[in-house]
């Protein structure tokens, strides 16, 4: 199978659906000239042309306001934002009107926008720029989060989103941009809402998404090196829809939990997870649920205290100890 | 400088030569070799921070004011001692035009605990409140709704000041640049809005983002006094300009919008390749015709204020300067683990005078 890169793949997928449905449109900063501040976008302006690839100015509520207008009359715009943070430049248009629009009309309006771009610390460019949202987009109701960690999922469920009738916002990672992966040569979907099993094991059920999730499959193999324990790591692709079923199976086999995110642990991702578990499969459960977030502060610059404020793989090789004590 | 709306009264400062304008006519020698010393040290202490950043020291983003210097020391240089200043994360300059120091400068680049903001900001993010500068902003635009709440704050307290707010040409589109203005102009607030045009946003050119015939202008449509300093790699046109927008500021409460065409040399940060939306002979021209230390270091040489050997010292002094600068940061610590959880809260910094009850942090 050939390898490309998640980059690659994000790029694949929105050719595709280019190629496939004339209603798709990219549009951000820097998308078609500049081929994009991460190059996802790159050559697609060449390929596609002006009408498609449609560079913005710095006007983020306006431009994503327009994609959510353009989309309540059919087009599928596919919204770069140049850092996920931006997004709260442009939070009243998503969160009242793109989430709202669909409830608020009865129906009658649907919102097909996905709005993409790298949601991650990590990368030492401080606060305002290293905000993982995840659980603030996914609180709203109307609204759809994913995250893919490889570069199969990046492409599946990328084309899903772009063809998906509900507003999607897509969080990826620039530490995981030039990561490699076995992608397939042509047409697949990922389907939203389908959490995936990246390791087998019995001993502890670790989830999570995002680049979390290339950490815990290190503390796995550390795991299972230095104490021969199996543990299972599911990653959860999407946060809503969100895969109950595969999460509450691997809980039901394991018995012992661990959650790991690059989010703040207050009302995150995690948090509502262990709600869920709890609720759900509470008598299957050995010892209490343990998480691994960030170091709940404001992002840091400073690079090695950065590192450290952010989960790690030696961090959640010791949760998993304390959690399988 | 032009001067376009009729609706709009401006400043005094019309086509005259700004040297002759009479806050740059009452400079003394000293004072004009401080601002040639300003420049100097802005361009040095940016090709360090470039060489740190490539050894690996400084991470994250590095956006150099290489070319620009003209607009931040002139402007610097009109402040009284009740103006204050805000900008966006092209910050440097600023930092180093209000009287901040290099070392705390650097120390903050390289994320270190003795940086201006304790490492916990970066290059983006330098604040000294004790200097009236109130950032390094990272968010398009986000800075300049607080450049006006800072003027109402000083309006509010009857405090005869000005909030001088800096953007880029590309934060011009932001909604809340827009909003600012209107605020601004109906509440009468002490602002200078100061438009930094280097024609780019990242690599997109100023014709390619913004529409209508002019980033000022657009000041007319709320009723406010605007101008452009074409020449803004002259220090003594910004000078000329900047100081009569703080006149009306502090006279009349009114704001206004100043723009300042520049050009920077480097890429928008030192990670962007540059190669791709501009010719290298744009910038060897500017270089060559309009660099705004040379073009100052020349005007000071016919007035026979600086001498070969005063601009030999001060540029030796200037590289001494950025190199301690740098030898601080190296030898300097990085903030603790501890340190994260710390200024997040004014109530956990000030646990005698703490009020609250419940959890303020959570694992
Ligand atoms: C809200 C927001 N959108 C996008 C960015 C990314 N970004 C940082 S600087 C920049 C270009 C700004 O150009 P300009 O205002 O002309 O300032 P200059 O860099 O030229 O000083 C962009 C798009 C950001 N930091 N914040
Ligand atoms: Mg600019």
């Amino acid at each position: 199978m050939p390898v490309i890169t998640y980059r690659e793949a994000l790029r694949a997928a929105m050719a595709e659906e280019l190629d496939r449905d004339p209603n798709v449109v990219i549009m951000g900063e820097e998308v078609g000239q500049f081929h994009g501040a991460y190059k996802v976008t790159e050559g697609l302006l060449a390929k596609y042309g002006p009408r498609r690839i449609v560079d913005t100015p710095i006007s983020e509520a306006g431009f994503i306001g327009m994609g959510i207008g353009g989309a309540m009359l059919g087009l599928r715009p596919v919204m770069e934002l140049m850092f996920f943070s931006f997004y709260s430049v442009a939070f009243d248009q998503i969160f009242n009107n793109a989430a709202n629009i669909r409830y608020m009309s009865g129906g009658l309006i649907n919102c097909p926008i996905v709005i993409r771009g790298p949601a991650n610390g990590g990368t030492n460019v401080g606060a305002t720029h290293s905000h993982t949202p995840e659980s603030i987009a996914a609180y709203h109701p109307g609204i759809k989060v994913v995250v893919p960690s490889t570069p199969y999922d990046a492409k599946g469920l990328l084309k899903s989103a772009i063809r998906d009738n509900d507003p999607v916002m897509f969080m990826e990672n620039t530490l995981l941009y030039g990561e490699s992966g076995e992608v397939p040569d042509g047409e697949y979907l990922v389907p939203l809402g389908s959490a995936k099993v990246m390791r087998e094991g019995g001993d502890i059920s670790i989830i999570g998404h995002g680049r979390a999730i290339q950490m815990a499959l290190k503390s796995a193999d550390l795991l299972k090196e230095k104490h021969n324990l199996n543990a299972e790591i599911i990653d959860l692709r999407s946060i809503r829809p969100l895969d109950v079923e595969t999460v509450l199976a691997s809980v039901r086999k394991t018995s012992r939990v661990l959650l790991v995110e690059e989010a703040k642990p207050f009302c995150s991702v995690s948090a509502m997870l262990a709600c869920i578990i709890q609720e759900k499969a509470f008598d299957y459960l050995d010892a209490p649920i343990r998480r691994v977030t960030s170091v709940d502060a404001p992002a840091i610059y400073s690079a090695p205290l950065e590192k450290e404020q952010l989960p790690t793989p030696q961090k959640i090789f010791d949760a998993a100890l304390a959690v399988l004590k | 400088m032009t001067k376009k709306s009729p609706a709009t009264k401006n400043t005094e400062a019309t086509a005259r030569d700004a040297r002759q304008a009479p806050i740059n006519a009452k400079l003394g020698a000293d004072e004009k070799i401080q601002f040639y010393r300003d420049m100097v040290r802005i361009r040095r202490f940016e090709e360090r921070c470039l060489r740190s950043y490539q050894q690996g020291k400084i991470g994250g983003f590095l956006h150099l004011y290489i070319g620009q210097e003209s607009v931040a020391v002139g402007c610097c240089s009109v402040m009284g001692d009740n103006d204050h200043l805000i900008t966006a994360y092209r910050d440097h300059g600023h930092a180093l035009g209000v009287g901040m120091g290099m070392n705390e400068l650097m120390a903050e680049n390289f994320g270190k605990y003795t940086g201006c903001s304790k490492g916990k900001g970066g290059s983006m993010h330098y604040f000294d409140p004790s200097r009236h500068y109130w950032g390094g902003h990272g968010i398009v635009g986000g800075q300049v709704p607080l450049g006006v709440g800072l003027a109402y704050g000083l309006k509010y307290k009857g405090i005869k000041g000005a909030c001088l707010t800096f953007m880029g040409d590309g934060a011009v589109n932001q909604g809340a640049v827009h909003e600012s203005y209107n605020l601004a102009a109906l509440m009468d607030l002490p602002v200078v809005f100061i438009i930094e045009n280097n024609g780019y946003s990242m690599g997109t050119s100023q014709e390619l983002s913004s529409a209508g015939a002019s980033l000022a202008g657009r000041a007319e449509g709320y009723g406010m006094n605007w101008a452009i300093v074409e020449n803004g790699y002259d220090v003594y046109a910004v000078r000329d300009q900047v100081s009569a927008a703080l006149k009306l500021a502090h006279d009349q409460s009114k704001p206004s919008v100043l723009e300042i065409r520049t050009y920077r040399y480097r890429g928008h940060s030192v990670a962007d390749p540059d190669s791709t939306y501009r010719d290298k002979t744009e910038i060897e021209e500017y270089k060559r015709t309009k660099d705004p230390i040379i073009y100052y270091q020349t005007a000071l040489l016919a007035e026979g204020v600086l001498t070969e050997d005063i601009i030999k010292k001060i540029d030796e002094s200037a590289r001494a300067e950025v190199e301690t600068s740098a030898q601080f940061a190296e030898h300097s610590p990085y903030p603790t683990m501890e340190d994260v959880k710390k200024d997040v809260y004014w109530e956990v910094d000030n646990p005698q005078d703490k009020k609250s009850t419940g959890c303020l942090f959570f694992d």
